[in-house]
């Protein structure tokens, strides 16, 4: 594949050296002279010095016949444009560009660039899936016989919500010590009902706080393939 | 270049909005005037084109024309487009200092405007002595 990479920042060489290994034909863009005199060290003739929103610097570098562009400038204007062109005038079939800031990803969207990378927005999200979000309060931890006791408050429209205690699915290893309802709490059996606004006590092993959480939420566990 | 258009269209008698980054560049809009460019009528707004929040605040929904004249050809061709395709502005006038770009997209629908290549044509006709000279100017 012929992969031309417009900045020659962290990402633009790190990604540059990794293509190359992969044995694709790699042209980065750098336009700090400084900066591609060091990047040039390694990369020799797979680096050029040039403002990469040149249509001349592009064409120079063979964007025309360029399988891939990858726009990862520290400017977003410039990955718009670098994108924008390279798709509409060049006829390149895949583009992909690095977008800064989180909230520029609207105007990547509005003029059909994608897909549009922000390394901010990756990493919200990620937190957005490693921070449980579904109300749950750690009550004990006992580390060290690898037990932890979890409160959780059952959503409406979540698997949980009407359904007896047998039936909730939970895995093995977990098990619900009690139900707080209506001011009261009390420790149900096999054939209890759960339902929404109660808040359930869990005693479970450590590691299965995932598995188990999803189930008392109205919002489907999140699966992973969603990011990017 | 953007404020010398901005007070040009003032004293015409249109509703004028400048926005930039930089809270300094009111003194452009004042310079020369007798009275500040707010008291004439002109608004002036701090922020960067591509925030829309800032857009919304100079009053780019009420907008008839747009002029997008920053120091930066691509701000001023993603910001344009913006004016175009998110907003609706009836005339976008792009400022694009490189002949290449100017030209492509002049192709694509917008109106650019190339000081280079007028400088270029003018300089073209001046030594082929198709433009009359006469004396200092400038």
């Amino acid at each position: 594949m012929y992969i031309l990479i417009v900045g020659a920042g962290k990402v633009g060489w790190n990604l540059a050296r990794e293509l190359v290994e992969k044995e694709n034909e790699v042209i980065a863009i750098e336009s700090s002279r400084r900066r591609y005199e060091v990047v040039e060290e390694e990369l020799e003739h797979s680096i050029q010095y040039g403002d990469g929103t040149e249509l001349w610097v592009l064409e120079r570098a063979g964007i025309e016949r360029a399988d891939l562009v990858i726009a990862v400038t520290g400017d977003d204007e410039d990955n718009i444009l670098i994108c924008q062109m390279a798709r509409e005038k060049y006829g390149v079939e895949r583009v992909v560009a690095r977008c800064n800031n989180p909230r520029n990803l609207q105007h990547f969207e509005l003029l059909g660039v994608k897909p549009a990378i922000s390394a901010t927005d990756l990493i919200l999200r990620l937190i957005e899936h490693e921070v449980p979000k579904y109300g749950l309060v750690h009550l004990l931890d006992l580390k060290e016989e690898r037990l932890e006791i979890i409160e959780m408050e059952v959503e409406e429209g979540s698997h949980a919500d009407g359904v007896q205690v047998a039936d909730l699915g939970l895995p093995d290893g977990s098990l619900v010590i009690s139900i707080l309802r209506d001011g009261g709490g009390f420790v149900p059996k096999g054939d209890s009902v759960v339902r929404a606004g109660d808040e359930v006590l869990l005693v479970l092993d450590i590691g299965l706080e995932d598995s188990v959480t999803g189930r008392f939420s109205g919002i489907a566990p999140a699966a992973s393939a969603d990011v990017g | 270049m953007g404020s010398a258009i901005a007070k040009s269209m003032l004293v015409e008698g249109h509703e004028v909005s400048v926005l930039d980054e930089n809270p300094e560049a009111i003194a452009l809009l004042n310079r020369g005037q007798d009275r500040s460019w707010e008291d004439l009528g002109g608004s002036f707004t701090v922020g960067t084109a591509l925030e829309i929040d800032a857009l919304l605040a100079a009053g780019i929904g009420q907008a008839d024309a747009f002029v997008a004249s920053t120091d930066g050809d691509n701000t001023n061709l993603v910001i344009a487009q913006i004016a175009k395709r998110r907003f609706n502005v009836e005339r976008v006038v792009v400022r694009v200092l490189d002949p290449g770009r100017a030209r492509w997209y002049a192709e694509q629908g917008l109106q650019t405007v190339c000081p280079t290549q007028t400088a270029i044509e003018l300089l073209e006709a001046a030594v082929r002595g198709q433009v009359p000279f006469e004396g200092v100017s400038g």
